[in-house]
C-alpha cells in the first residue's frame, strides 16, 4: 500500500514545521516540508498529497493580526497556474482530502474562512484574537473532545493534555446564528477544561478567554481541523511537564506522547479510506 | 493633514474586544496613579502610495479588517465623543516598521502588483483614545513612560478634535561626501578629535594612527590610489571600530601588573584572555585528547564555539551581552541582542546552523524602586518589562525556544542592566564534502551582503558600548531587530549551505560591514568593497556610515563566482535581498570604494595588529568584612516566607510563560515542571527526533558573593552551573575514555570600568584586581573539572553616569554551560515524586552565610562566603551520576539562594506533596547556617523507600538523612524535636509566586 503523504507548509515565519513533519513520520506517514513560495511562485502542486498542514509559528510576525497577512497571500496572490492558492485548497478539500492547522495555522484557516466554513464559501465568520491577558503565554492545558466529534483527527480521544503557546488564541464568534450553527453541527470539537474534564472559563484553565472555551474547530465534513494547542509538541511522554511522576506512578507507561494520537488517527483514517 | 497620504483607522468594535486598551488603562493606574477611564487601543495605517478610492476601501475591508472584532474607517478617524484625549505613537523616520512592511506586502498581493520594496509606503501607528481629558504634560508622561520610547517614537497627543497626523519622512538628500581628517595635531587636540568623532580612542592609539600615516610606503601607495596623506573619515572610523574595546578586547589582552598586598604577591599577567581563558582550554584539550575525548572542534576563533555532537553533527554555542542599548531602549536593545546572538551560531564556519534553543540571563535594578532617577535613567521596572518583551518577540517570532534563564536583582544594575543572550545550534559536520565548521576564502571570491537594508541604525554601536553611558549617548545607537526578516534569512541560509552555494559566512553585528569584512579579509589577506552597491533603506548616508552601520538582520556571505547565479535565484525565491558588494583579494589591504573613487585603504596588518598594547595595574589590599551579630530569629516560618518572596528567589513564572520554551518539540526538562510550578535546575533538550540524545543547559551567576571575595564568586558561579547539570542527570566529562560526552562553556564577564584614573576612576586598580581573581578562579575550576571555555565575551564599561552620579555594576561573571546527555529519558527533575520517599541532603553544609539571601534580609553582608571545595565536589558529582545510572534518585534539586529550607520546599512545589524533615543531622554549623546557608556543591534528593539501603551504601557519609515526603502538602522542619518551620505548602507557594505576579 502506498504510504500516506503529508504536506507541511513552511516559510515567512512559520516555525513548527519540523516537529509537524516528525509527527507524521512517527505516525507512519511520509512528510514533505515545502516552502510556501514553492507553491506560490514555482507552481508546486499540493494535489499529490493526502493531508495539507499549516503548522504553528508567527507568519509575518503576527502583523496586522495573527494569520492575516498569510491568509491574504493565500487569497490574493496568483499562482503560475493563474489560480489563487485558496482555490487550490478548496479543490483539495473537494477531492475528499484533509487539512490541519495548528496555532498560527488555525489562525490562518479561520481568517481564510475555511473554519468553520458553515456556508461552504470560505467567508470568515469567527476569529482568533488577542488573549484576555493581552500577552503571549506558554502553558499546558487540559482539553476535552466533544462526544460525536466527526473529524477523524480526534477519533477515540476523549481528553488530551497539550501545551498552548500563543498571544492571540481567543476564539470569538461574529453573531448568534454562527454560534448556534457551530453548536448544532457539533463543530466546536475541542474545548479547554479542568483536570476532571469539566469545560471551564476559568483562567488559566481556559488560557485566553475563548468563547465557549473553544480550543479547536472542524468544518462540517470534519476534513478541516484547526486547534490552538500544539499536538506536535507532545510526541513523546518526555515532553509532558510531569513525566517523572507519571512514570513513577505508572511503571510501563507508553513512551508515546498524547499529541501523537491525532496524527496516528488521520494517517490510519486515510489508509482505511484507500483500502 | 497631507493630501498625498491616505489612511485607514482600525478600531476594536467595542471595548469588550480590546484587551490591549484595558491593559493600558491598568498600567496608567498602576504606574502613574491616574484614572484614565476607558482606553481604546486602535491602529492607524498610513498609506503613501497612489490608490483609487475603491482600491483603498478594498484593501482596508479585505486585507486589514477582521469582521468579528474590528470596525474600519477609510480616510477618516473614528473618535467617539466620550474620548477626550488621544495619543498616537509613531515610529520615527527610518526606524524599523515591520508591520508597515507586512501591510505593504499584503497590498502588493491584493493589487497583484510588484511594489517597490526600497521605499516604505505603509507606516503603522498606534492610536490610543482615552476617556479622561488629560493635559498635554500628562499625556506626554503616559506616552513616554508606558507606550513608547522618545528615542524611537514620535508622539502626537491632545484632544481628538485637534488630532494631528504625523507622517514619518526620511531626509532624502544624497550625501556621499568623504571628508579628510587632519590628525597631525598636538596631543590635546588629538584627544578632542577622538571625543568629538566618538572614536573612543585614547592618546596612544591616536598617535599610533598618526605614525601609520607618516610611513613613506603607506604614503606612496595612498598617492597611487588618489588618497590624501591624511586619513579619510572612512579610514578613521574603520580603525576606531576595529580597535574598539568591544571588538578588540584590549583590556583582556592588556599587560597587567597585579599586586596583592594580602598575600604579598606581585605578578605580571601577559593578557587575561591568553593566560586564563585560552590557557585553561588548551590545558583541558590536552587532558581530553590524552583520554581519547576529541570533541573540541573549534574554540574562540569563530562566531561561536564548536564541539562534536555525534558522528553526523556538531553543536555550536554562543552567549553574549547587549547591555548598553538595553539601558536606553530596553525592548530594542534586547530584541537586537537576541537576534544578533542568533546570528553567531547561524554564521559559524560555513554557516546555516539550525538553531536549537535560546537562553537568557538578566540583571536588573529593583523593579519596585521608589527613589529618584538620574537624568536619562529609565526606571528598572521599564527596563525589566521592555527587555522581557524584546526577548519574547526575538525568540518566539524566530521559532526558537527560550529554555532556560535566570534573573538577578541588585540595585547596582539600575543604571546599566545586563542582558545575556545565549543561542545553541546544530550544524552538520559536512556540506558537500566540506567541513562545515571551517572558514576558507580565496582571492576572487565574491562578497555578498544578505538580509536587511542599511540605514543609520546603530552607527557607533561598537565604540559606544566601549564607553560609559551618559546624557549625550547618541540615540542613533538604538536599533530595532526584525525577527521576521531574520527568519527569512535563516531559512535561506540553511538551504543555500545545504546546496553548497556558500563558501562561508559571518554575521554583521557591532561595527557592521566594517567589522565583518575586516575580519573575513584576514583569511584571504585582502578585500575590496564598493559601497555604492550596498542597498540603503533611504539615501542620505555618508559612505563611512554605510560601512559602519549596524542595521540588523544582515550577514556577509563569501561566494565562489560560479555559484552566484544559483544563489541569487534561490534568494529571490525565498524573498531575501542579496547584493554583490565586492571581492576578496590577497594583496594585504582592505580597500573601500564608492563608485569609481577609492575612499579608504588600510593595511590589514596595521588594522588588526597595530593597536598599541594597553598596560594596566591591579592592586588588591583586601577588604574589611566581618560576620554580623543578628537579633534572635523569633519566627523561622516568617523568615522563610520573606526569603521565598525575595526578588532573587521568587518565582519567575511571569517571565517564563511569556517565552515559548517548547517550540521545536524537543523540550524534556522545562523551566517549570510538575503541575507547572516546580522550578528546575537546568534545561534538558533533545537534539533530534531520531534518538534520545540531548543536552543539559545551565547558568551560573552569583554576583553578590563578589562583594566579599571575587575569586569565590567566580568559582561558586562555575560550581553552580556544573551542579545544575549534574542535578538533572548530566555527567562530568573525561571520566571515561572516548565517551563523547562534551561540555561547552561560554564565559561572560561584565565589569565596571577597571582602568585606573586618578580623577575619574580612583578605585580602578581594585576593580581590576577583582577581575584578575575572577579569571584565576575560571582557570582553576575549569582545569580541575576538564570543562572547557569554547567561546565568550567581555563587557568592560558597565557604568551609567548622569547628574554628577555614577552607578556601576558589581563585577559579574556568567558561566553558561551545555553538556551532552546520552539519553534524556534518564533526566532527573527537582520535584518530589511520591509520598513516603526519603529526603536527604548530599554534600557538606558549612557555616557559610556570607553574601546570603538570609543576611540580605537583615541588610548584612557577612564574611563567610561559600567556598568551593573542588575535590569534594567532584567526588560527589561522580557519585550522583553513578547513583543515577542505578536509578536510585527520584528527584534532585541543587541548593542555592536561600539555602536548604528554600530548596526542600521548592521540591514540594508543583506536586501535591509536603515534607516533614529534621535539621539535626546538619545543624552542628548552627541553625541559621543549616537552614539558610548557601554552601556550594549540595543537593536535596528524594529516594524511594525500597532503595534506601542501596542509596545509603552508595553515598555513605556524603548523604545526610532529613526526613520524608508526605502526602498532606504541609511543610515542617523540626530542630531537636521541636518545629521551627511549619506551614501549608500552598501558603509558601503563594509567597513564592506573588512577588512578580503583580508586575502588570
Amino acid at each position: 500500500m502506498k504510504k500516506v503523504h503529508a504536506l507541511v507548509i513552511t516559510g515567512f515565519g512559520i516555525n513548527c514545521e519540523e516537529e509537524m513533519a516528525a509527527a507524521y513520520r512517527l505516525a507512519g506517514a511520509e512528510a514533505s516540508i515545502v516552502h510556501l513560495n514553492d507553491i506560490l511562485v514555482e507552481g508546486f502542486s499540493i494535489h499529490d498529497f493526502d493531508v495539507l498542514n499549516f503548522p504553528g509559528g508567527f507568519s509575518f510576525g503576527d502583523d496586522i493580526a495573527s494569520g492575516r497577512v498569510l491568509a491574504n497571500k493565500i487569497k490574493f496572490k496568483k499562482l503560475p497556474s493563474g489560480k489563487t492558492f485558496i482555490e487550490e485548497i478548496r479543490e483539495f478539500i473537494s477531492a475528499g482530502k484533509y487539512v490541519l492547522g495548528v496555532c498560527n495555522g488555525f489562525q490562518v484557516l479561520v481568517k481564510l474562512g475555511l473554519l468553520p466554513d458553515l456556508s461552504g464559501d470560505a467567508v470568515q465568520q469567527v476569529t482568533l484574537t488577542r488573549n484576555d491577558s493581552s500577552k503571549f503565554e506558554d502553558r499546558w492545558c487540559h482539553c476535552t473532545v466533544a462526544s460525536g466529534a466527526k473529524t477523524p483527527f480526534l477519533k477515540n480521544i476523549d481528553k488530551i493534555y497539550l501545551p498552548v503557546r500563543h498571544g492571540e488564541g481567543k476564539l470569538m464568534i461574529s453573531e448568534e446564528s454562527v454560534r448556534s450553527q457551530i453548536v448544532n453541527n457539533n463543530l466546536a470539537v475541542m474545548a479547554y477544561c479542568d483536570a476532571s474534564g469539566r469545560i471551564t472559563d476559568e483562567y488559566p484553565l481556559n488560557p485566553n478567554g475563548s468563547e465557549m472555551s473553544i480550543a479547536g474547530l472542524c468544518n462540517r465534513t470534519g476534513q478541516v481541523f484547526g486547534l490552538m494547542p500544539h499536538p506536535e509538541a507532545f510526541l513523546t511522554l518526555y515532553n509532558h511537564p510531569d513525566w517523572g511522576r507519571l512514570r513513577r506512578d505508572n511503571p510501563g507507561i507508553s513512551e508515546d506522547g498524547e499529541g501523537l494520537q491525532i496524527f496516528k488517527n488521520i494517517v490510519a483514517h486515510i489508509e482505511s479510506e484507500e483500502r | 493633514m497631507e493630501k498625498s497620504v491616505s489612511f485607514v483607522h482600525l478600531v476594536p468594535k467595542d471595548v469588550v474586544y480590546d484587551p490591549e486598551g484595558k491593559r493600558i488603562a491598568r498600567q496608567i493606574k498602576k504606574h502613574l496613579k491616574l484614572e484614565s477611564g476607558v482606553v481604546l487601543a486602535s491602529k492607524l495605517f498610513l498609506i503613501d502610495y497612489p490608490l483609487s478610492d475603491d482600491e483603498l476601501s478594498g484593501f482596508a475591508s479585505q486585507c486589514l479588517h477582521d469582521p468579528v472584532v474590528n470596525d474600519i474607517y477609510c480616510g477618516k478617524l473614528h473618535t467617539p465623543d466620550n474620548y477626550k484625549s488621544y495619543i498616537s505613537i509613531a515610529k520615527m523616520p527610518g526606524v524599523t516598521d515591520d508591520e508597515g512592511t507586512s501591510a505593504q506586502k499584503t497590498l502588493a498581493d491584493f493589487l497583484g502588483k510588484q511594489i517597490d520594496t526600497r521605499t516604505q509606503h505603509i507606516f503603522v501607528q498606534d492610536l490610543c483614545l482615552i476617556e479622561k481629558g488629560f493635559d498635554d504634560k500628562t499625556l506626554f508622561t503616559i506616552a513616554s513612560n508606558l507606550l513608547g520610547n522618545k528615542l524611537i517614537n514620535h508622539f502626537e497627543y491632545g484632544s481628538p478634535e485637534n488630532f494631528k497626523l504625523y507622517v514619518p519622512a526620511v531626509d532624502v538628500v544624497v550625501d556621499n561626501t568623504v571628508e579628510n581628517i587632519d590628525i597631525f595635531l598636538p596631543d590635546d587636540e588629538l584627544i578632542r578629535l577622538s571625543r568629538d568623532m566618538v572614536l573612543s580612542l585614547d592618546l596612544a592609539e591616536m598617535k599610533a594612527i598618526q605614525n601609520y600615516y607618516r610611513d613613506e610606503d603607506v604614503n606612496s601607495k595612498r598617492a597611487a590610489l588618489g588618497l590624501p596623506e591624511i586619513p579619510t573619515d572612512c579610514e578613521l572610523e574603520i580603525l576606531a571600530q576595529t580597535w574598539s574595546e568591544h571588538c578588540k578586547h584590549k583590556e583582556f589582552a592588556a599587560q597587567i601588573t597585579y599586586t596583592n598586598t594580602v598575600t604579598n604577591e606581585t605578578k605580571q599577567i601577559d593578557s587575561l584572555f591568553k593566560t586564563y581563558i585560552k590557557g585553561s582550554t588548551e590545558k583541558i584539550r590536552e587532558s581530553l585528547e590524552k583520554n581519547g575525548n576529541k570533541w573540541l572542534i573549534k574554540v574562540f576563533n569563530d562566531n561561536a564555539g564548536v564541539v562534536e555532537l555525534n558522528k553526523k553533527d556538531t553543536f555550536i554555542w554562543k552567549v553574549e551581552t547587549h547591555n548598553s542599548p538595553s539601558a536606553i531602549d530596553p525592548y530594542g536593545g534586547a530584541i537586537t541582542g537576541i537576534l544578533g546572538n542568533n546570528r553567531d551560531p547561524l554564521c559559524t564556519g560555513i554557516g546555516g546552523g539550525r538553531l536549537l534553543f535560546n537562553t537568557n540571563v538578566l540583571c536588573f535594578g529593583d523593579p519596585y524602586y521608589e527613589g529618584e532617577l538620574i537624568d536619562t535613567q529609565l526606571h528598572p521596572r521599564r527596563i525589566f518589562e521592555g527587555v522581557v518583551k524584546g526577548i519574547e518577540d526575538g525568540g518566539n517570532k524566530s521559532g526558537i525556544p527560550t529554555v532556560n534563564g535566570s534573573i538577578v536583582f541588585d540595585e547596582r544594575y539600575a543604571g546599566k542592566p545586563l542582558v545575556y543572550c545565549g543561542t545553541a545550534g546544530i550544524i552538520p559536520k559536512q556540506y558537500k564534502g566540506r567541513n562545515a565548521w571551517e572558514k576558507h576564502i580565496d582571492k576572487g571570491d565574491r562578497i555578498v551582503m544578505a538580509g536587511g537594508r542599511v540605514g543609520k541604525d546603530g552607527i557607533h554601536g561598537a565604540t559606544f558600548s566601549s564607553t560609559e553611558l551618559n546624557e549625550f549617548s547618541p540615540s542613533s545607537a538604538v536599533q530595532i531587530g526584525s525577527p521576521i526578516t531574520q527568519k527569512l534569512c535563516a531559512d535561506f541560509l540553511e538551504r543555500a549551505t545545504e546546496r553548497g552555494l556558500i563558501k562561508c559566512s559571518t554575521d554583521n553585528g557591532a561595527g557592521g560591514l566594517s567589522s565583518s569584512i575586516g575580519e573575513l579579509a584576514t583569511i584571504s589577506n585582502g578585500a575590496r568593497v564598493n559601497l555604492e552597491n550596498v542597498p540603503l533603506k533611504y539615501s542620505g548616508l555618508k559612505p563611512w556610515e554605510v560601512f559602519l552601520s549596524e542595521s540588523q538582520e544582515r550577514m556577509s556571505l563569501v561566494v565562489e563566482p560560479e555559484h552566484m547565479d544559483e544563489l541569487f535565484g534561490l534568494a529571490s525565491e525565498m524573498e531575501v535581498e542579496l547584493s554583490d558588494i565586492g571581492e576578496f583579494t590577497s594583496d594585504g589591504d582592505l580597500v573601500i570604494c564608492y563608485g569609481e573613487k577609492t575612499i579608504a585603504s588600510l593595511s590589514l596588518d596595521f588594522l588588526h595588529e597595530g593597536v598599541p598594547r594597553k598596560m594596566m595595574s591591579a592592586l588588591w589590599n583586601g577588604i574589611d568584612v566581618s560576620e554580623p551579630t543578628l537579633p534572635q530569629v523569633a519566627d523561622y516560618t516568617y523568615v522563610l516566607k520573606r526569603l521565598l518572596s525575595a526578588l532573587n528567589i521568587c518565582s519567575k513564572e511571569w517571565v517564563i510563560r511569556q517565552y515559548d520554551h517548547e517550540v521545536k518539540g524537543k523540550s524534556i526538562v522545562k523551566p517549570l515542571m510538575g503541575d507547572g510550578n516546580a522550578p528546575q535546575d537546568a534545561a534538558v533538550v533533545r537534539t533530534s527526533f531520531d534518538s534520545f540524545e540531548g543536552v543539559a543547559v545551565s547558568n551560573g551567576i552569583i554576583p553578590r558573593y563578589g562583594d566579599i571575595d571575587a575569586y569565590q564568586m567566580s568559582a561558586g558561579s562555575f560550581d553552580e552551573a556544573v551542579r545544575q547539570i549534574i542535578s538533572v542527570g548530566g555527567e562530568l566529562p573525561n571520566l571515561e575514555k572516548s565517551n563523547g560526552l562534551f561540555w561547552t562553556v561560554n564565559d561572560n564577564f561584565c565589569v565596571p570600568d577597571s582602568l585606573y584614573d586618578e580623577v575619574n576612576n580612583p578605585d580602578g586598580k581594585q576593580k581590576l584586581a577583582k577581575l584578575v581573581q575572577m579569571c584565576e578562579a575560571l582557570y582553576d575550576m575549569s582545569t580541575y573539572f576538564d570543562i572547557p571555555m569554547t567561546s565568550g565575551k567581555d563587557s568592560m564599561k558597565n557604568d551609567f553616569k548622569g547628574g554628577g552620579k555614577k552607578i556601576s555594576v558589581p563585577p559579574t561573571i556568567l558561566y553558561s554551560m551545555a553538556a551532552k546527555m546520552s539519553d534524556v529519558r534518564k533526566a532527573v527533575t527537582s520535584n518530589f515524586k511520591a509520598a513516603g520517599d526519603l529526603i536527604y541532603v548530599l554534600g557538606e553544609t558549612h557555616d557559610e552565610l556570607g553574601g546570603s539571601e538570609f543576611y540580605q534580609l537583615f541588610d548584612q553582608l557577612g564574611a563567610n562566603v561559600p567556598v568551593v571545595r573542588p575535590e569534594a565536589a567532584k567526588q560527589l558529582y561522580i557519585a550522583v551520576t553513578e547513583a543515577n545510572k542505578k536509578s536510585l534518585i527520584e528527584s534532585c534539586h541543587d541548593i542555592s539562594d536561600g539555602g536548604l529550607a528554600v530548596c526542600v520546599v521548592e521540591s514540594c512545589f508543583g506536586t501535591s506533596f509536603g515534607a516533614d524533615i529534621s535539621i539535626d543531622t546538619i545543624s552542628a554549623v548552627g541553625l541559621n547556617a543549616a537552614l539558610f546557608g548557601e554552601s556550594h556543591s549540595r543537593f536535596v534528593v528524594s529516594v524511594a523507600p525500597e532503595n534506601q539501603d542501596q542509596f545509603e551504601t552508595h553515598f555513605k557519609d556524603r548523604a545526610y538523612y532529613l526526613g520524608k515526603v508526605t502526602g498532606d502538602a504541609n511543610y515542617c522542619i523540626t530542630e531537636k524535636g521541636a518545629a521551627c518551620i511549619t506551614a501549608p505548602v500552598s501558603d509558601l507557594l503563594d509567597a513564592w509566586k506573588s512577588t512578580l505576579e503583580i508586575m502588570e
